[in-house]
């Protein structure tokens, strides 16, 4: 789950790290006051969507004059930011954050995650504050230093040092050193203490008056682990998520939109890629990744059928069932009782494999519904792109 | 021959009482897997199929001699349920549990380092050796006894690949499923340096996905230390990037970890990739000179 701005700030003033005073502003009415309160020489106006790249996109605005903080944030509410991460559609901004600025010397990048083949948890930073991350490894890899923590013993001092020495810092900044370490030990409880999947500060800056200040933050959270974390689970925005992919998640389905025109639905997670990839190789495009999990009922098909439907771009359905311990007559039940309950007006193509396959392809083919019937997976994704015809 | 588990291999099931873990308990024995025990804290002197179940799995082992635990307990509760199990002294662990927190995994990794214990998963279809022990939840019926090692980070999609084994008459040795969670017990390496031991299995399917990169680690290794055909098939390269494909683990984050990349690395290693995921059984029958 991801967070905005504003609120991966809130964490960091919990845990003890440095953020410039700000607000979560909704009205020009509250910006005013806002800023009123503030009295500070400089205004950012930061517009709060889950995606980066706003800074580029016209998402961020500085001010010294407070008569013009009004206006900013009527220009910026309502307004669509496009960046290279939301999509040529773009996304709507609904709230903005408010804050001081800051008179940066130096900026630097921190991050934590869970390195995957090792299993522990691993800083990374660099003294290429304010870029992405990406660019920096791809372009300059010698800039990213990496210090991966024990999480038998969690965050030493040693670690700390590691970090600062190699970033250079008691040379930049001597005074700076002890409390980028104190820092970096607050960062990693709050990534272990609430279950975060990412942290990351970008930039970390140094202002004018030897501060470490968190300027910018992003903080993903593991999904698995909400059920610890009522104040996180108050923090999801559904204005910043798929209205399929919420509709999904309540009937307890895996459901990723896509850009492709045939509809899937498959059990299990690997098979549902495997699908949406054999449509690829067939010659058209996966309008989703479908998991309807390993036991799918007539009730999960329907709900799969209703938010397949609901997508415009789907021309055709491709239904990919393994039937492993569910078994495939109960499955073809469901197909026909939930295509009954919901109108299907584009072309289906149902391929069952596994346990009773047989049995459950002859009752669908004996059903009045309008379907073809697969038994192999090449097949079957050869007849739904014949059916819906290949991508433009 | 094979790896991992076979019929002298004696199974404590930890969450035996819920559903999950009696349906697929039952179905175990069924196929003939020697399944001792059951674990349940609070409701000992049961018995589930005519498994007894115990408080705990250090009693379960004194009682049985039990020495592979498969667990089917709550995600909240699952690292819990690891770390008891290693503690009694099970040497191989087989979690189903979809859902543990990623932290939580972390803990217990670092607990099991250095020990004489194996975890496989969690979030995994479990491991089986044809007509000897089926410990987890695939469908036995579509496995037939062959020479073909399979491992995977899936479930149905390693049942598609054994299916397709099956109707080849090629068969299989050992299938082992290794998880779709970001941290796991064991990885591809592992798996693949006990298939190219087994004098049993003559080729090797592994089945990978976007994500992480378990597939590039085994390409590194496949390179030096693999002499056996190996045929794989990485799922997800239509999956965009940034978004997670139902996996907790299948996700192409900065660009890394995409099916692509992982298929050109195997490649230049010598193993013959298939893009195509009906293909995989054929690859297989090609690389045996069959």
């Amino acid at each position: 789950m991801n967070v905005h701005e504003f609120q991966a700030k809130q964490l960091f003033g919990q845990f003890g790290i440095s953020v410039p005073r700000g607000k979560e502003i909704l009205s020009p009415e509250a910006g005013s006051a806002w800023v009123a309160e503030l009295n500070v020489p400089v205004f950012v106006v930061k517009a709060q969507i889950h995606a980066g790249g706003r800074g580029k996109a016209g998402g961020v605005k500085i001010t010294k004059d407070k008569a013009a903080v009004p206006g900013l944030v009527k220009e910026l509410i309502g307004k669509t930011l496009v960046t290279h991460q939301t999509g040529p559609k773009g996304r709507e901004v609904r709230r903005l954050l408010i804050e001081e600025g800051a008179a940066i010397t130096k900026e630097l990048y921190v991050s934590i995650v869970v390195d995957r083949d090792s299993g522990w948890p691993v800083f990374i930073a660099s003294t290429e504050g304010g870029m992405e991350i990406e660019e920096v490894a791809a372009h300059t890899p010698e800039k990213i230093i990496r210090e991966a923590i024990d999480p038998a013993v969690g965050f030493q001092g040693y670690n700390g040092r590691n970090i600062a020495f190699a970033l250079g810092l008691p040379a930049m900044e001597p005074v700076i050193v002890n409390p980028f370490i104190l820092m970096l030990g607050n960062l990693y409880r709050m990534f272990m203490d609430k279950n975060a999947a990412m942290v990351e500060i970008n930039p970390l800056v140094i202002t004018s008056d030897k501060k470490l200040i968190a300027l910018d933050g992003k903080v993903t959270f593991d999904d698995s682990a909400l059920f610890r974390h009522a104040d996180v689970q108050q923090m999801r925005d559904l204005h910043e998520e798929e209205p399929l992919e919420i509709e999904a998640g309540e009937n307890n389905l895996n459901y990723v939109k896509l850009d492709g025109n045939i509809g899937c639905m498959v059990n299990g997670a690997g098979l549902a890629m495997a699908t949406m990839d054999v449509i690829k190789l067939a010659g058209s495009e996966p309008a989703n990744f479908l998991d309807v999990g390993g036991g799918a009922t007539k009730e999960t098909v329907a709900a799969g059928f209703r938010i397949l439907l609901k997508d415009p771009n789907v021309k055709g359905i491709f239904i990919n069932i393994f039937g492993g311990i569910v078994r495939c007559e109960r499955i073809a039940h469901g197909v026909i009782e939930a295509a009954k309950e919901v109108k299907i007006n584009v072309p289906l193509v149902v391929r069952l494999q596994g346990t009773n396959a047989e049995e459950g392809r002859k009752l669908l083919a004996e059903s009045d519904l309008k379907l073809e019937v697969a038994d192999d997976l090449w097949e079957a994704a050869q007849k739904i792109v014949k059916l819906t015809g290949k991508a433009a | 021959m094979s790896i991992l588990v076979n019929k002298h291999t004696r199974v404590v099931v930890q969450g035996i009482t819920g559903k999950e873990g009696s349906f697929h308990a039952t179905q175990c024995k069924a196929y003939g897997t020697q399944m001792v025990a059951g674990v349940t804290p609070g409701k000992a002197g049961q018995t589930v199929e005519g498994i007894p179940v115990f408080n705990t799995v250090r009693d379960a082992v004194k009682k049985t001699q039990c020495d592979t635990s498969l667990i089917f307990v709550p995600p909240p509760f699952c690292a819990d349920a690891i770390l008891e199990a290693a503690d009694a002294g099970v040497t191989l662990i087989i979690c189903i549990t979809e859902g543990i927190p990623v932290n939580d995994m972390v803990k217990v990794k670092r607990a099991l380092y250095g020990r004489d214990v194996r975890l496989i998963g969690p979030n995994c279809p479990g491991v089986i050796t044809v007509d000897e022990a089926k410990i987890g939840i695939m469908p036995g019926f579509i496995h037939k006894k062959g020479v073909v090692g399979v491992v995977s980070r899936s479930g149905t999609l390693t049942y598609e690949a054994v299916h397709q084994l099956s109707t080849l008459g090629l068969g299989e040795t050992t299938c082992v499923g290794i998880g779709g969670d970001p941290v796991n017990g064991t990885g591809f390496v592992d798996v693949l340096a006990l298939f190219e031991k087994d004098p049993e299995t003559q080729a090797i399917v592994m089945i990978g996905e976007i994500g992480g990169d378990a597939e590039e680690k085994a390409a590194e290794f496949i390179k030096t230390k693999v002499k056996k055909p190996v045929v794989s098939f990485i799922a997800g390269i239509t999956a965009p990037p940034g978004r997670r494909m139902g996996h907790a683990g299948a996700i192409v984050s900065g660009g890394k970890g995409t099916a692509a990349e992982k298929m050109k690395i195997l490649e230049a290693a010598g193993v013959r990739v298939v893009k195509n995921p009906a293909e995989i059984g054929q690859a297989v029958k090609l690389a045996l000179g069959r």
